[in-house]
């Protein structure tokens, strides 16, 4: 993917381009809002991931705004060290698809960005049917089979197979787990989410010889068929 | 004219009266610093006032008698002149002549004017010797200083033509009436003067009445602001404004001081408890970095730095974001939602995680309460409090989550509202009492639970979530096990939040006896 950065500290961009660029992506870089605004309007990028804060009067959300002004519907994912509750909604109203506070894991930010590079190419067409592997997913009768035979789900289950399945192939972190499937935006201490995808793998993946849920050290999990 | 005279008078004492002033605000602003002062402005809006009000109170004065007497001569020289021409018509010159002596003998006050010329100017009748040259026409007045039997005076005089081209002239002397008006023109500025000196006096004491008002009040504020913030202001008890300015400024104060409280907790906590983690990862991060044996042993330290980082950010965040609802500012979110959903919704969340535990979670809740709040931020303490729960509960226990509308007990009966009361009670081992008067205190850790992962801040959330929706927390113990109640006001709509800051402080004392109140710390 084609991804602009615009984040006017140094370390914090040199680390995210060089994670971004190592996992197989095009990064353009700029350490401040006018140039940041002009490679944004100019150019065609998948995902631009923006700070908030930046030098040279033009802030993230004025460049936000000024895309969206132009309809301009580039995936924008604001990285912010304004944490408050207030600022992710002010962030997220002026037109972010998503917000990443700081201090933030890379393998968050980089599972996040493809999951919206991956969002904006398939937004066109409404599915009714998810297929990974021998899984299949239909989201009209909400019925689950694999191989063949019927999966028998809670809903909750259903709706956090569905995640994973529409994000299959991507690595899937604990957080956008409780945002995207129970609109929770805060940390549990314990983990919750792990026992609900342990859970979702007794039905899913153990009666069957390959296991379609993995496990990602650090980061997540990933629904995958290889 | 007269009034020429009154006019210079007036002028000399305007500008006296401006050395006056000028002395005065030398003096002001020796004291309080001049026009800035609300003080001076006040005694100078009154004194300006009342001087000017009393300055036209006496010009009335003044122009209403001057006046008077003028038009009192006027009148008579006109009946006079009226009189002496009907004579003319009837008996002709010789008869108004004849009258004119008359007149001027009967005169006692001596102050009648007559002359009566022929039509070359010859006197014929009159205590005048000749024609003035001033008076041309006739029917307009004149004023004339005239000499007259040695002695000189000042006249208002007019003209009359009458047939065959004789001319009479009627006049008063008005000497007399000249040294009446200087008198009361002498009464009246001094009263002005008097007037100056009591308006000064008045401004004076308005500003020192104003100061004296103001004073308690300035004096308190510096001290606060000079760093003494445990001084308040004095209310005289007689509930009038100067009270009631009083009383904000306590109430103010009372919130400032316990803001900065919180304030000095969180730097507090930040100094002493962020300080063990950190110096965790660092003695690791360090001791890595020069006696790690291979790279295996170098990675394993580095990720255990950053987890020790990622806690302390966990930490942090938790800290600000108590911090934050303490200080109030977080109603904006605040909106209506159904709170059975959200309770089954977490319980939902929790259960597998209580069930690998072999715990069972049991709810109990009606069909639905409407509440009005901070949706995200119930959440958030209802999950904190499961989560506890769950730590805490043994293998095999039950966790019991309850919601119930009651009667509001914080209302103290003023408006019987009515609450909702949130529980989540567990079979653990509970909290000795001394530990439940700390249990939400920032860090505070139960020794019982040090080797339980978390760090000490959740019932702290809970506690100033709980704050924001105006309700209270308490913690009730039971045999075995721990209940912890929320009691949310369900009509929180309209009421805020310093208001019920109080409430708790009053209602704590009713419940002692049952079970441990937590007092808000902010």
């Amino acid at each position: 993917m084609r991804i602009l950065l615009v984040e006017d500290d140094p370390t914090v961009r040199s680390f995210v381009a060089k994670g971004l660029t190592e996992t197989g992506h095009l990064v353009e870089q700029a350490d401040n809002g006018k140039d940041g605004l002009f490679l944004a309007v100019s150019e065609k990028f998948d995902v631009i991931i923006l700070d908030r804060m930046l030098p040279g009067g033009i802030d993230g959300l004025r460049i936000l705004e000024t895309l969206r002004a132009q309809s301009n519907a580039t995936p924008v994912l604001i990285l912010s060290a304004l944490a408050d509750v207030d600022d992710r909604v002010a962030g997220l109203k002026s037109g972010s698809d998503d917000y990443l506070t700081k201090p933030f894991a890379f393998s968050e930010l980089l599972a996040r960005v493809e999951a919206l590079g991956r969002r904006g190419r398939n937004e066109a067409a409404p599915q009714t049917k998810l297929e990974v592997g021998g899984l299949e997913m239909d989201l009209l009768s909400r019925s689950v089979r694999r191989d063949g035979q019927k999966i028998d789900l809670q809903p909750r289950e259903f709706r956090l197979l569905e995640f994973l399945m529409r994000h299959a192939g991507q690595v899937v972190t604990r957080t956008m787990l409780l945002e995207g499937v129970w609109d929770y935006h805060f940390d549990p201490q314990t983990n919750v989410i792990d026992v609900h995808v342990s859970r979702l793998r007794q039905k899913v993946d153990k009666p069957f010889s390959q296991p379609l849920i993995q496990t990602v050290r650090n980061s997540g999990y990933m629904l995958r068929a290889d | 004219m007269i009034p020429v005279h009154s006019a210079a008078n007036r002028r000399n004492g305007r500008t006296e009266n401006r050395k006056n002033r000028r002395f005065s605000y030398a003096a002001f602003r020796h004291h309080i610093g001049g026009l800035r002062s609300a003080g001076v402005r006040f005694a100078l809006g009154y004194a300006v006032l009342f001087w000017v009000s009393a300055v036209m109170f006496l010009s009335v004065i003044w122009w209403g008698t001057a006046g008077l007497l003028e038009r009192q001569v006027e009148a008579s020289v006109s009946a006079d002149a009226r009189a002496l021409s009907e004579r003319w018509t009837d008996g002709g010159l010789s008869a108004l002549a004849l009258t004119i002596e008359d007149r001027l003998e009967d005169n006692v006050d001596d102050d009648a004017l007559y002359l009566l010329v022929d039509p070359h100017g010859q006197r014929v009748a009159g205590n005048l010797s000749a024609w003035p040259g001033d008076v041309a026409m006739s029917g307009v007045w004149y004023q004339l200083t005239i000499r007259r039997a040695g002695s000189r005076g000042i006249a208002e005089v007019q003209a009359f033509d009458l047939p065959s081209g004789y001319r009479l002239l009627v006049g008063r002397d008005v000497r007399g009436r000249t040294n009446l008006r200087r008198l009361l023109t002498d009464t009246l500025l001094w009263a002005w003067v008097v007037i100056t000196i009591l308006t000064l006096v008045g401004a004076l004491l308005v500003r020192n009445m104003f100061r004296r008002m103001i004073s308690s009040i300035a004096r308190t504020t510096s001290a606060i602001a000079h760093g003494d913030m445990g001084r308040r202001m004095n209310v005289s008890g007689r509930g009038d404004e100067l009270d009631e300015v009083a009383e904000a400024i306590n109430e103010m104060l009372d919130r400032i001081a316990r803001l900065m409280d919180g304030v000095k907790q969180v730097s507090n906590a930040i100094a002493h408890d962020l300080r063990t983690p950190i110096t965790r990862a660092r003695t690791q991060l360090e001791y890595a970095a020069l006696h790690a044996p291979d790279e295996a042993a170098l990675r394993m330290a580095i990720e255990n730095g950053v987890n020790d980082l990622d806690n302390i950010t966990t930490v942090f965040e938790a800290l600000l974001r108590i911090a934050q609802i303490e200080a109030g500012s977080r109603r904006s979110a605040f909106a209506s939602f159904d709170l059975v959903t959200v309770l089954q919704d977490i319980v939902e969340l929790y259960e597998p995680v209580a069930e690998e535990q072999e715990i069972r979670v049991v709810p109990r809740m009606p069909e639905r309460i409407s509440f009005y709040g901070d949706r995200s931020m119930i959440q958030q303490a209802i999950s904190n409090l499961l989560d506890n729960a769950i730590k805490f509960s043994p293998h095999g226990g039950t966790i019991t989550v309850s919601a119930a509308i009651g009667p509001d007990l914080s209302h103290d009966g003023k408006s019987p509202g009515q609450a909702t009361t949130i529980a989540v009670t567990d079979e653990g081992m509970g909290m000795s009492e001394a530990d439940l008067d700390r249990a939400s205190e920032r860090f505070f850790r139960a020794d019982s639970a040090r080797n339980t992962p978390g760090s000490g801040l959740g019932l702290s959330l809970v506690q100033a979530i709980v704050q924001l929706h105006g309700g209270i927390l308490q913690f009730v113990r039971r045999s075995p096990g721990l209940s912890v109640e929320m009691q949310l006001p369900i009509s929180g709509k309209s009421k805020e939040a310093p208001e019920t800051d109080m409430k708790q402080d009053s209602q704590s004392s009713h419940h002692q006896d049952r079970s441990v109140m937590i007092q808000p710390h902010i």
